[in-house]
């Protein structure tokens, strides 16, 4: 028994490993310039930066640059699809977020524009931005001066979209609130089963066996709710501890203690100036360009 | 109160078993199939503005052209609806002649490389942007429709919710499958299927 889960446990990590492999890392979003291949002077980044989070505290949406060598072995269009959905650019419940991926030694480059960004830039304006502003420069090597007009047209575009000004800041907590209640229909749930459960598990197989029990079944839940290892195991040391120890003290109080270890394991992103508003959902608009 | 306090633990158990977990990816996987759909049907209104274009240029390869036009019909005749899902066999055909309108377009995409005036002409660019525009969005709807399947296949699959699939009668969702298409559409750069 114990083998069959060891062997579960190791052939999911395995495939969890094979998953991701070959493909690139996301970068991490430092700022509304991302410039990985160190083309861009640092007064031109700053420049560029600056228009950037200018352009975001006046309209709202969210225009990242992102400059890669190379995007192998997927081609850009997916590469940047990943990166937008792992960024989530744009604002919570509005998601006007745009990325402009270069990636320099493949000769490629893509504008992928956020859903809700789509009617602002249509693929085909995407495309033009690309052929008339991005690309020409490219080719004469002036990569600041075309990411400068192609951002300008961008802009240009955005600000023709009638979107809700950068004060109105949506339903910000609209996600944390639902996971809140998540959390409480859980932590209910694993009350009342390990009170009640623990109960009938101890008289049919008495007590140790019993509270090992208990203590499985909550580990196995929370794993599953939580989708953490640790914060299962957690919860299934304290809750056999609980059924053991509710024998004695006849139920009395600690009970409010359930994955107590896991709580504070929520995500703790952010820091730093700028940080993407998470509501960026990118469906594949946008167009590519090569030169 | 006793019959109260079992109703609540029987909503409880309900939760804590998956049940809920279910219904939610249930719909969640239904919602990624429609926008499927709706791509492939996006797809499919743009190419009759394909072919009169192509059309329009005087000695083009009459056979490529007529295989997009009988793709398109096969693909738009086949009545799908969300329980298209349940029924593999339903899916598979829907499937392959979907797969059979890309590896036409892209056919015809190839072979419109080799007509000068189609590449100089400004609508057939613009149409070309808009077909690969158009093949992203499917790309990434069936990406998420693959994810959303696999998120409720897990569940189904898996301890404890199987009992719940189990009692239920909830069935492992149908995913792509890719074989299928790459042998109907062979596309023009990398051959994954030589034999």
């Amino acid at each position: 028994m114990l083998r069959r889960w060891l062997s579960a446990l190791i052939l999911s990590l395995l495939a969890w490993a094979a998953c991701g492999q070959g493909l690139l890392p996301v970068p991490a979003l430092s700022g509304h310039v991302v410039d990985q291949t160190a083309t861009l002077s640092d007064a031109q980044r700053q420049a560029l930066e600056g228009r950037l989070a200018g352009f975001e505290s006046s309209n709202g949406a969210q225009v990242v640059v992102l400059l890669v060598a190379t995007t192998q072995p997927e081609d850009i269009a997916s590469y940047a699809n990943r990166v937008g959905n792992a960024w989530k650019i744009g604002r919570k419940g509005i998601g006007d977020g745009l990325l402009l991926i270069v990636a320099k030694n493949d000769h490629k480059l893509r504008i992928e524009v956020a859903k809700s960004l789509e009617g602002a830039i249509p693929d085909l304006a995407a495309k033009q931005i690309i052929d008339s502003a991005l690309t020409p420069r490219f080719k004469q090597g002036d990569y600041a001066g075309g990411i400068d007009a192609g951002v300008d047209q961008i802009l240009a575009l955005i600000k023709g979209e009638a979107l809700p000004s950068p004060n109105v800041s949506g339903s910000a907590n609209a996600g944390a609130a639902g996971d809140l209640f998540e959390w409480q229909n859980l932590l209910v749930f694993l009350f009342f089963g390990v009170l009640l459960g623990g109960r009938i598990a101890r008289s049919l197989l008495g007590n140790k066996l019993g509270a090992l029990l208990t203590g499985v079944i909550v580990g196995v839940i929370v794993k599953l709710a939580t989708t953490s290892l640790l914060i299962g195991v957690v919860a299934a040391i304290v809750a056999t501890v609980f059924t053991l120890v509710s024998n004695l003290a006849r139920g009395g109080g600690g009970g409010g203690t359930f994955g107590g270890g896991g709580w504070d394991s929520g995500s703790s992103g952010g820091g730093g100036g700028f940080s993407s508003g998470g509501g960026g959902d990118f469906g594949g608009g946008g167009a590519s360009g090569d030169w | 109160m006793k019959n109260w306090v079992l109703a609540v633990l029987a909503a409880l158990m309900l939760s804590g078993c998956g049940y809920n977990d279910f219904q939610r990816l249930d719909e969640q996987a239904k919602s990624a199939w429609s926008e499927v759909l709706n791509q492939y049907q996006r797809r499919a209104d743009l190419v009759p503005n394909i072919v009169a274009t192509v059309k329009g240029e005087a000695n083009f390869e009459q056979e490529t052209l007529t295989k997009v036009v009988e793709a398109r019909a096969k693909a738009t005749s086949i009545q799908v609806s969300p329980e298209t899902l349940n029924n593999p066999e339903a899916f598979q055909k829907f499937q392959a002649a979907q797969g059979e309108l890309s590896g036409a377009l892209s056919r015809l995409m190839a072979v419109s490389e080799r007509y000068p005036d189609l590449k100089a002409n400004k609508g057939f660019s613009d149409l070309r942007v808009q077909l690969e525009g158009t093949e992203n969005r499917i790309t990434v709807a069936r990406n998420r429709y693959i994810q959303s399947v696999q998120d409720y296949n897990v569940l189904a699959r898996s301890f404890p919710s199987n009992l719940t699939a189990m009692v239920f009668g909830y069935q492992p969702k149908p995913a792509f499958a890719v074989q299928n298409e790459a042998a109907i559409s062979t596309p023009p750069v990398v051959d994954f299927n030589k034999k």
